[in-house]
This record gives C-alpha cells, structure tokens and sequence, in this order.
C-alpha cells in the first residue's frame, strides 16, 4: 500500500472524515468503560481514600501531554523537511488538544495533591515541568496565531516545536536536579507500591480512550485546517458538487 | 578562504558594536533595567539580610534573565528594518557565521555589563565572598546561553504582531535550565556546598546552544524574508 497517496491535503481529507468517527465511538465507549471500572468496580485505595481515583483521569492525560508534544514537533519536523503541506497542518492540529491535555493534567493533578499531600500545588519536579510544557504549547499556539501567512507560520512554529522538544527533556532533567537539591518539599511522589490489576486495567481503558479522543480531536481540527487553507482549491468546489 | 569568512563575521560585529556606541541609550537602558529590578526586591521582600542573601541568587538571575530577554528586539530588529538583514542572508559567507557574530556582539553590548555590575547588586544582598565569584562566574558562562537562545526567539518574531511580549512567551521556558544551574551554583556555594556539577552542565549548556542556536537563527532568519 502507498502511504504517500494520503500526503496530499485532497486525498487525506476524505480519508480523515471516514475515521473519525470510529475513533470518537471509541474513545465513547473506551471512557464509558474506563469510568466505570474507575468509579465502581476499583476498590478504595486504603491510604489515599477515594480521592486516588482522579488518577484514572490524570495520567493518561499527562502521558498525552508529553507524547502528543513530541507527535507535533516530528510532524513539524517533517513538514519542515519536505515542504509538505499537509505535515505542517497536522502539527498545527496536535497543537490545542496537547495543550489541554497539559491543563487537564495540572488541574486534576491539584485535585488530587489538594487532599493527598495537603496542598494544591509543590515544585516537584513533574509538576514543574508538566508547567512549563503547557508554556511551551502556549508559545507554539501564539507564534502561530501572530503570524498571518500560513507558510511563514508553518515553517517558524516548526523551527520553534523543534528547538521545544529538544529541550524538554533537558528541562525534565535540570527540573529534576534542582529539586532534589532543594528538598523543599518533604511531599513523597511514591504511590502504592504495587497497584492492584483492576486499578491499573481501568487506567490501560482510559489510556486508550485518551489516545482515542485525541486522534478523533487532531483528525477534525485538520479537517478544519485543511478546508480553511484549502478554499480556492478545484477538488474542494467538486467535493461540494457531489 | 577561512580568513575571508573570519573577516565578514568580523566585520559584521564591529559593525553592531559601532552602532551599539553610537546608540549608547538602549546599552544603558538594559543594563539599568538589570539594577533596578534587582534593586526593587529588597524593599518588596523586607530588608532581612538572611532572607536578602536566600533570595540573591535567584533574583540576580531572573533579572539577568528579562534584561537579555528585553534586549532581543534590538538584535534583529534595526537590521530588519533598513534592509541589512537581507543582504546579511543574500551574502556569500555562510549565514550561521554572521548570526553567530551579531550574537556575539550582542551579548558584548548586554551580557557582559550584567556580569560586571553583578557583584555590586550581590554586596547589597549581602553575599558572602565565594559566592560572588561564583554569582559572576555563573553569569558569565550563562548570559552568552542566554543571548544565543534568545537570537532563535528573536529571530523567529522578527516583524510579527506583539512582537515583544510573544517573544518573552517563546523564550523564557527556554531559559529554565540554565536559570536552575546558573541560581543552584551561586545557591551551593553560599551553603558552602561543592559547584563542580553546576559548573559543568552550565558550560556543557553554553557549548550545546553555541553549536545548535546559530543554525536554528539562520534557518529562522530566512523563514521571516520569504
């Protein structure tokens, strides 16, 4: 099979608008499923309570996070590289929901911190740099909004995601550093040791419901994208035709 | 043929820094900016010397931070603006060289005063000895980081809207490392504590960006004049 025959903006749209919605059903009935064995077949966890079940929500959303910055900076990559139009679309489409994926992983992450640890917010390491990732979308969605032609706004955001991903695990580690060194907080990251199976299959159901929501999410922005960049395109006006 | 390139990116410095002389005003107004916001935390903070000498690394560094941030748009801009840039891109010698050299000049125009005044602002925070030299080491082998990851940024919103506060936006989580290895040395050694490991990845950080940044700029630079 040809992959390159769905690298044009002509052949991937229709192809995109086919699955999406298998993978919004899916993300549906993978989250129903994750929510319930979240809130009633997981049992109580003895040390955190109840509350330990926000974790069904908020680490497939920080694994999200992460992954999906790395997803945008390789397409940006691509399109970068090759000129191709479409890679460069696909970056701008990760870019929001990787960006909320960040926010819905601090704010639960303070959810959770506020009644385990006692407080909403310490520097930890993760936190930290969980923070300044969602700068770093922040950064990526604003160069590309301040830039009004889109080919000088794919390839500076491009340059930007690049320069982001490499340093994200340099801000991982020096993050890292400077909190053990400080030992500000006495707070222990170190959950349960181990997790019971049906805790961690709940998770695998809602790590795979995110992944869902997220593709289905950057396959209708592209949508969008493509439609917009697209207009004056002839196959768009004989799409309409039919 | 060395020798030719050498003397373009020569050129092209002495070139920024006769300008920076002759525009002696946005020298000083950095470099002020550094005093007066190191000077303003004191009387937010309370004149404490215990708290004074915790907070001085960190402040001393952030401030180092915004000033090398504020003076960004100044980098490209002027260039930009009358056309130079262009015939920075179109020259024959390779566009990285020439980036690398108006960084420099840069940095020489704004890091290097930082670095000077750096140990006044720390005796006002009552820094021990050692950590004053460590306070102007760190920020010697820090600030030309900060100038280089700064020139992508700056590089990049070059003729944007906002132009200004979208580059503190893209720069400033950018700086966080070396902000931590530059404040922790200046921290352990006011504890008394060993520096070697801060020393290390803050040079390793300088040497990493001296290599990538010049060619991220170029690449950017010729992005903004398509």
């Amino acid at each position: 099979m040809n992959w390159l025959k769905y690298s044009s903006p002509q052949t991937f749209y229709p192809l995109a608008g086919k699955m999406v919605p298998w993978f919004l059903a899916s993300a549906a009935v993978l989250g129903a499923i994750g929510l319930y064995i979240a809130f009633f077949a997981a049992p109580t966890d003895f040390q955190q309570g109840e509350a330990y079940r926000i974790i069904f929500i908020h680490v497939p959303a920080a694994w999200m996070s992460m992954l999906i910055y790395m997803v945008m900076a390789f397409w940006a990559g691509i399109g970068l590289a090759f000129n191709t139009r479409l890679s460069s679309m696909m970056a701008h489409a990760l870019a929001p929901t990787g960006a909320l994926m960040t926010f819905i992983a601090l704010w639960t992450g303070s959810f959770w911190g506020r009644p385990t640890w006692g407080t909403w917010w310490v520097w930890d390491a993760r936190l930290t740099s969980e923070l300044i990732l969602f700068f770093l979308y922040l950064g990526y969605l604003s160069l590309k909004s301040a830039i009004d032609d889109p080919r000088r706004a794919d390839k500076a955001s491009a340059v930007l995601a690049l320069v982001g991903a490499i340093n994200v695990p340099i801000i991982y580690f020096s993050v890292k550093w400077w909190n053990t060194l400080h030992q500000g907080s006495s707070v222990s990251f170190s959950r349960a040791p181990s997790m019971a199976s049906i805790m961690l299959a709940g998770m695998l159901v809602m790590v795979f419901a995110f992944w869902a929501y997220c593709i289905a999410a950057a396959l209708m922005r592209v949508r969008c994208e493509i439609l917009e960049r697209e207009r004056g395109a002839a196959w768009l006006r004989n799409l309409e035709g039919n | 043929m060395a020798g030719w390139t050498g003397t373009a990116g020569g050129a092209v410095m002495a070139r920024d820094l006769l300008v920076a002389a002759r525009r002696r005003s946005d020298v000083l107004t950095t470099f002020f900016f550094f005093v007066i916001v190191v000077s303003l935390f004191p009387l937010g903070v309370g004149p404490e010397p215990d708290t004074l000498r915790e907070i001085a690394p960190g402040v001393v560094w952030v401030a180092a931070l915004l000033a090398s941030m504020l003076s960004l748009a100044r980098m490209f801009g002027g260039d930009h603006a009358d056309g130079a840039l262009e015939q920075l891109v179109l020259a024959p010698q390779p566009l990285t060289l020439l980036v690398l050299s108006k960084i420099v000049a840069h940095w020489l125009t704004t890091g290097l005063p930082l670095v000077i005044v750096a140990p006044l602002l720390g005796l006002q925070f009552d820094l021990p000895g050692e950590a004053l030299r460590t306070l102007v080491l760190t920020l010697l082998l820090g600030t030309p980081a900060l100038s280089l990851i700064g020139a992508v940024g700056a590089a990049l919103t070059l003729g944007v809207r906002g132009g200004g506060a979208l580059t503190s936006l893209l720069v400033l989580p950018l700086y966080v490392p070396v902000l931590v290895f530059g404040a922790g040395a200046v921290t352990a050694s006011a504890g008394g504590m060993e520096t070697g490991g801060h020393f290390s990845l803050l040079i390793a950080m300088s040497l990493a960006t001296l290599v990538f940044a010049p060619w991220a700029v170029a690449v950017a630079l010729k992005i903004s004049l398509e």
